[in-house]
């Protein structure tokens, strides 16, 4: 029996879509099935029991050397019901692919572009997936445990300096900087 | 006409046979204290549609705070907050205090709501003044800068420096107060709270301030929401969540103080949910300088804290403790926490994981103004130009913090 009210009324519903369940430090977590993660996070916000309708924050942990190799973290809140929960979904290496939750919390948009700008996931559904802290020239994705601390990259490449001035404007905007939300 | 999710009024483009005019706001903005850029799509002086692109302050926090050890990120979290670093250090501390499941002492807790509530003051003294600043009203803009001065004068009298504080410890404070605080924080709080007196004489009841704050910017508690937003906007639209109060941290639950809330969710509304949190927040100030028990600021254990030198120098166990969180730093237990304070613009959240390391494997910052500035386009989508400027300034968007 789960002692954390909202784990045990998810181990419920989802049953065998609920990998694993704790509450290290009070903190209830469950980690999800990842083809699941819409269809769970639709059911925490309109549950009355759960009612989680303030998502507090997405992100992303890079367990390097461990498979599936990214994981994929939402803390939620409820305002009702005066409580926390985490979700967590493993992506692997190879296709990290999760479906977007801006459908359920439109305070996702923000949150996905930043995990998929410093983790490279690509949220599938996400109305505008592109990187939102970095320039769109920029290479890799940092936050990666494989990312060098010390790597550097140029603002503008080299390359791109000695095109005329035309082809580099052109270059930017194919590359979708300045685009409308 | 269509109607905005903020319930704002969009003319037909095709009523007024104009073509739509593209153009940026910012980064650098004479009107905006945060550099963020807004690309309007405007109709005359209706916005159409605004593309808010943030990340110009990104300096790769996560990344810094990964490679080095514990204690070493507490600099850094200074400079997500710059202008209530002392909540940030607080946060942060608290976060990796709950990974190691210890609670420091009292006397240090009610230091730490101290530093809090003046770091708190400090922000929304910033945020008044500059909104004033840039709604073209100088005056109360150099009395909030003053005001805020004693409050830094409390900060250097704490820990030294006035901006980057850097006060708050693992475990424990970078040292006690110094003789004499209480009856110094006292009279510098008082008379901070005396010039701001000034500015609501100036503001508040100002014509052309209220007229520009009235009904702008303004968004309904559901879009804030969905949309994640938190801190003085989600209470100016009257959904009273504040962490202190829902999940009392440190002992604000002993202390006794009013959240304000507002109706309209309007500018005005932020404004007034701020300026009564003030004067909340110097009654917090006041109990705790009442209540602040005796005793030691730092924990007693070795895993945190150094020991006191005098017994390192003549036992054993303290000399080895010493050396060991010398060499290795301290070690939390693996694991996975998230700790949330209430920071001066909404909740403020460190998640951290641990793999019993020296070093954090993940130190993310939840920062309340990276969701709040995402719920600008809503408030302003179908205003007026000049209705960026006054709902920019409520959101305060603080650019260490937006972009880590």
């Amino acid at each position: 029996m789960e002692a954390h009210p909202a784990l045990a009324r998810l181990r419920a519903r989802f049953d065998e879509r609920i990998l694993g369940t704790h509450a290290h430090r009070g903190d209830a977590t469950a980690e999800v099935a990842a083809a699941s993660i819409l269809e769970i996070a639709t059911f925490v916000r309109d549950d009355p029991a759960l009612a989680f309708d303030l998502l507090v924050d997405i992100t992303a942990v890079d367990y390097l050397g461990s498979v599936p190799r990214f994981e994929v973290v939402y803390h939620l809140y409820s305002l009702s019901r005066n409580q926390r929960l985490r979700l967590k979904a493993r992506v692997p290496e190879e296709s990290p692919r999760l479906a977007s939750v801006t459908p359920v919390w439109r305070g996702a948009n923000w949150l996905e572009r930043e995990t998929y700008d410093m983790y490279g996931i690509v949220f599938e559904g996400h109305p505008d997936l592109r990187r939102i802290y970095l320039y769109p020239e920029f290479e890799g994705h940092p936050l990666r445990k494989d990312y060098p601390k010390e790597k550097r990259q140029p603002l503008v490449r080299r390359e791109d300096l000695d095109a005329p001035q035309a082809e580099r404007t052109e270059q930017r905007e194919r590359a979708g900087y300045g685009r409308w939300q | 006409m269509r109607d905005t999710v903020a319930g704002n009024k969009v003319p037909f483009t095709e009523d007024l046979h104009t073509e739509p005019m593209e153009i940026q706001m910012g980064p650098s903005h004479p009107a905006t204290h945060g550099t963020v850029r807004i690309a309007l799509r405007l109709d005359g002086e209706r916005i159409i549609d605004a593309g808010i692109e943030v990340g110009y302050l990104h300096r790769g926090f996560e990344k810094e705070c990964e490679s080095g050890e514990w204690y070493q990120a507490i600099p850094y979290t200074d400079r997500l907050n710059y202008v209530s670093p002392m909540i940030n250090n607080v946060g942060y501390c608290l976060a990796v205090e709950k990974l190691f499941g210890v609670r420091v002492p009292p006397r240090c807790e009610y230091i730490r709501v101290i530093a809090s509530e003046l770091s708190r003051m400090s922000d929304h003294f910033t945020c008044l003044g500059a909104a004033a600043l840039e709604l073209a009203a100088t005056t109360p803009f150099l009395y909030a800068v003053q005001a805020r001065e004693h409050i830094w004068d409390l900060h250097e009298a704490l820990c030294g420096a006035r901006v980057t504080t850097n006060y708050v410890r693992i475990g424990g404070l970078q040292s006690d107060l110094p003789p004499g605080f209480a009856d110094l924080c006292r009279q510098k709080v008082q008379a901070a709270l005396a010039i701001f007196a000034d500015v609501d004489r100036l503001l508040t009841d100002n014509p052309i301030f209220r007229e520009r704050m009235e009904g702008t910017g303004r968004a309904p508690a559901e879009t804030l929401i969905a949309h994640g937003v938190t801190g003085p906007l989600l209470r100016a639209a009257g959904v009273a969540y504040d962490v202190r109060r829902a999940q009392p941290y440190l002992v604000y639950d002993r202390l006794d103080f009013d959240v304000p809330v507002g109706n309209a969710g309007d500018n005005y509304d932020r404004y007034l949910v701020r300026v009564e949190e003030l004067r909340q927040s110097v009654r917090i100030i006041e109990q705790a300088l009442r209540d602040l028990p005796d005793g030691p600021v730092d924990i007693d254990d070795p895993r945190l804290r150094l020991p006191p030198k005098g017994k390192v120098f003549n036992r054993m166990e303290e000399l080895i403790a010493q050396f060991k969180l010398v060499t290795e730093g301290m070690r939390p237990p693996a694991g996975e926490v998230y700790q949330a304070v209430e920071g001066a613009n909404g909740e403020l959240g460190f998640y951290l994981v641990s793999t019993g390391s020296g070093q954090p494997w993940k130190c993310r910052c939840r920062a309340p103004s990276f969701s709040n500035t995402q719920a600008m386009r809503d408030m302003i989508q179908g205003a007026l130009l000049a209705d960026i400027v006054p709902t920019f300034d409520m959101i305060n968007m603080i650019g260490g913090e937006c972009d880590r």
